[in-house]
């Protein structure tokens, strides 16, 4: 079986909010000093659901990402995590798209991949929080989608998923192909084994360029996208803390309480 | 909307009831109508239609499409597409807005895609200005807020919830509620959902408590969250916690509040031993009184929060129950 995974690397969630800052000029968010980019947790997950797959299957694990300023070492972690194929869509015209062309873009190369089984990749980007272009690329590819799944399993020629509610969740099925997004309730994804980054570190990434893919130019980046970002600002946040002291930390917690009755709070 | 072409509305039902968003829809509807003219349709599908239908037009809706269907009472994500490219095509809107829910994220950009419209998800504004859509969206787990404009022909919104105001139902409103012919095409149905499990939840929803105590990585483990239950009961409210908790196994994820997780707005949100993080309080910005307790006192949470105490809970949240007690005489 041959699955598919799709990687964004983006900013370290985790990045202290104080030193979150955007660039007016470039409209985007500017770089923080000493915090590396990481996977999109989300995909990660991705990849987890696909590793976990070989445990009752013979799995192919194909890792795509589709980006700029890709570092290395942070992009090949699914290759150390046990996948076995990275492939590295580069080109600046693959720049500022939005999910109708990156899924296009996505869409193209999984064509040049040839035969699958399953694509499965992350609910949303950690940065634009959209969860549209694995969409895309399934109506792009014409296949069955599945969204936030945290199981999923393969038996006679389908896909099963658990998909999480608000409420609970839900079991769905689609024939394959077929395309899967997972979310965090999959569970943490597998550390690294020392093997697993010694053997990725012997592999090289496949990079693929727009004319590789065979994309038609008018598609790709800013040619081919239907929304385009005007504006990307910080909100304010009004409202004022009042901190509530007391001779140590108890007391302090006592008059809390005798503060929320105050103020009519409970 | 120079062509008048107006705003189509998901009705979404969920467990039988119509749900908020469905209103909510219609009320950004009525704005985005209002700024260029149009009406507002609403579709509403499952086995009591008509009825949804007749509270949809009391809450602003000047036509309803309804699909009865007994075997649509929960959402099948092809069938749920079937009817609504069915009503798309009937109504011939400029906008069609979703709600941002477990339903609404999975069907809007599929039916987004299979029009190739516009696609803006998870909106707290939306307006169109000469045609164009103007968009905002939370970014950056909230860090930040996009706005994404689009001069597409057919635009596709989700809205999140308590973004815009539903009216207040007036039973004379007047509409139109018309069933709509849309067989489904059992041959084109590839996507089934064919068991739902829900979770019973013990006491107060989540999302429904008007009082809500969360606990965050600070804890540090799951213990301290039985302080919290007792707390919650004291108040008659519910337990939340943060993704750190939920991801670490803690608690199960039914418990989570965040971007990822359950979106919570009670008069009182209680958050101890959470730091704030953006993730986090896109689940519960929206609460009436945000209360904090964390050590740290250049924590995020104070930011956003009413009362807060700098000190550690393990001193702090003893002290505060005890006395929550006192003064509810329990």
């Amino acid at each position: 079986m041959h699955v598919i995974c799709f990687i964004k690397q983006v900013m370290d969630p985790e990045t202290p909010t104080a030193s979150f800052k955007i660039d007016s000029a470039t409209n985007a968010v500017a770089p923080v000093q000493g915090v590396a980019p990481v996977v999109n947790g989300f995909d990660e997950n991705a990849v987890e659901a696909a590793l976990r797959l070989k445990e009752d299957h013979d799995v192919t694990i194909t890792v795509i990402s589709l980006g700029k300023n890709l570092v290395l070492d942070v992009i090949k972690k699914p290759l150390s995590m046990g996948a076995d194929e990275l492939i590295l869509l580069q080109d600046d015209a693959f720049e500022d798209g939005d999910a109708y062309s990156i899924g296009y873009a996505l869409a193209m190369a999984v064509k040049k991949v040839g035969d699958f089984d399953l694509i499965i990749c992350g609910r949303q980007a950690s940065d634009t929080d959209r969860g549209q272009v694995a969409l895309a690329v399934a109506e792009n590819l014409g296949l069955p989608a599945i969204t936030m799944a945290k199981r999923v399993e393969v038996k006679d020629g389908k896909v099963v998923v658990e998909r999480v509610r608000t409420d609970g969740s839900e079991i769905v099925e689609a024939p394959l192909p077929a395309l899967v997004t997972v979310s965090n309730e999959l569970g943490e994804p597998r550390y690294p084994t020392l093997r697993g980054i010694m053997q990725a570190g012997r592999k090289s990434p496949t990079v693929w360029t727009a004319a590789d893919i065979g994309a038609d130019p008018a598609k790709l980046g800013a040619n081919g996208r239907v929304v385009s970002l005007s504006k990307l600002f910080i909100p304010e946040v009004e409202g004022e803390c009042e901190l509530i002291e007391g001779e140590n930390d108890a007391d302090a917690g006592r008059k809390l309480a005798l503060k929320l009755r105050e103020a009519k709070l409970i | 909307m120079a062509d008048n072409r107006g705003v189509l509305v998901f009705g979404e039902v969920k467990d039988g009831a119509l749900t908020g968003l469905a209103r909510e829809g219609v009320a950004l509807g009525l704005q985005l109508a209002g700024e260029a003219g149009g009406q507002v349709t609403a579709i509403v599908i499952g086995p009591d239609a008509e009825a949804q239908a007749k509270e949809l037009i009391a809450s602003g809706a000047q036509k309803v499409y309804t699909f009865e269907s007994a075997d649509l009472a929960d959402y099948q994500p092809d069938a749920y597409l079937q009817v609504l490219l069915k009503a798309v095509e009937t109504a011939n809107p400029k906008v069609i807005v979703l709600g941002q829910t477990d339903t609404g994220k999975d069907l809007a950009p599929k039916l987004a895609f299979r029009l190739k419209s516009s696609l803006s998800m998870d909106c707290v504004d939306v307006t169109l200005e000469d045609g164009k859509l103007v968009a905002t969206k939370p970014v950056y787990g909230g860090n930040a807020q996009g706005i994404y404009e689009s001069d597409a022909d057919l635009h596709a919104v989700t809205l999140r919830a308590k973004a815009v105001e539903a009216l207040e139902p007036d039973g004379s409103r007047l509409g139109e509620i018309v069933a709509l012919d849309a067989p489904i095409d059992e041959s084109a149905v590839r996507v089934r959902v064919v068991e739902v499990k829900r979770q019973e939840a013990e006491g107060i929803r989540l999302e429904d408590a008007s009082v809500v105590v969360s606990g965050g990585r600070g804890f540090g483990g799951p213990e301290p969250f039985e302080q919290l239950e007792e707390l919650a009961k004291v108040l008659g409210g519910a337990v939340g916690a943060s993704r750190a908790v939920c991801d670490a196994g803690w608690l199960d994820h039914s418990y989570q509040v965040g971007l990822t997780g359950k979106t919570v707005t009670p008069d009182l949100y209680i958050a101890v031993a959470i730091s704030g993080a953006s993730q986090h309080m896109a689940g519960c910005s929206g609460s009436k009184n945000i209360v904090s307790i964390n050590k740290d006192k250049d924590s995020n949470i104070f930011k956003e929060s009413r009362f807060g105490v700098v000190g550690s809970w393990e001193e702090v949240l003893p002290a505060f129950i005890e006395m929550v007690k006192e003064l509810r005489g329990s």
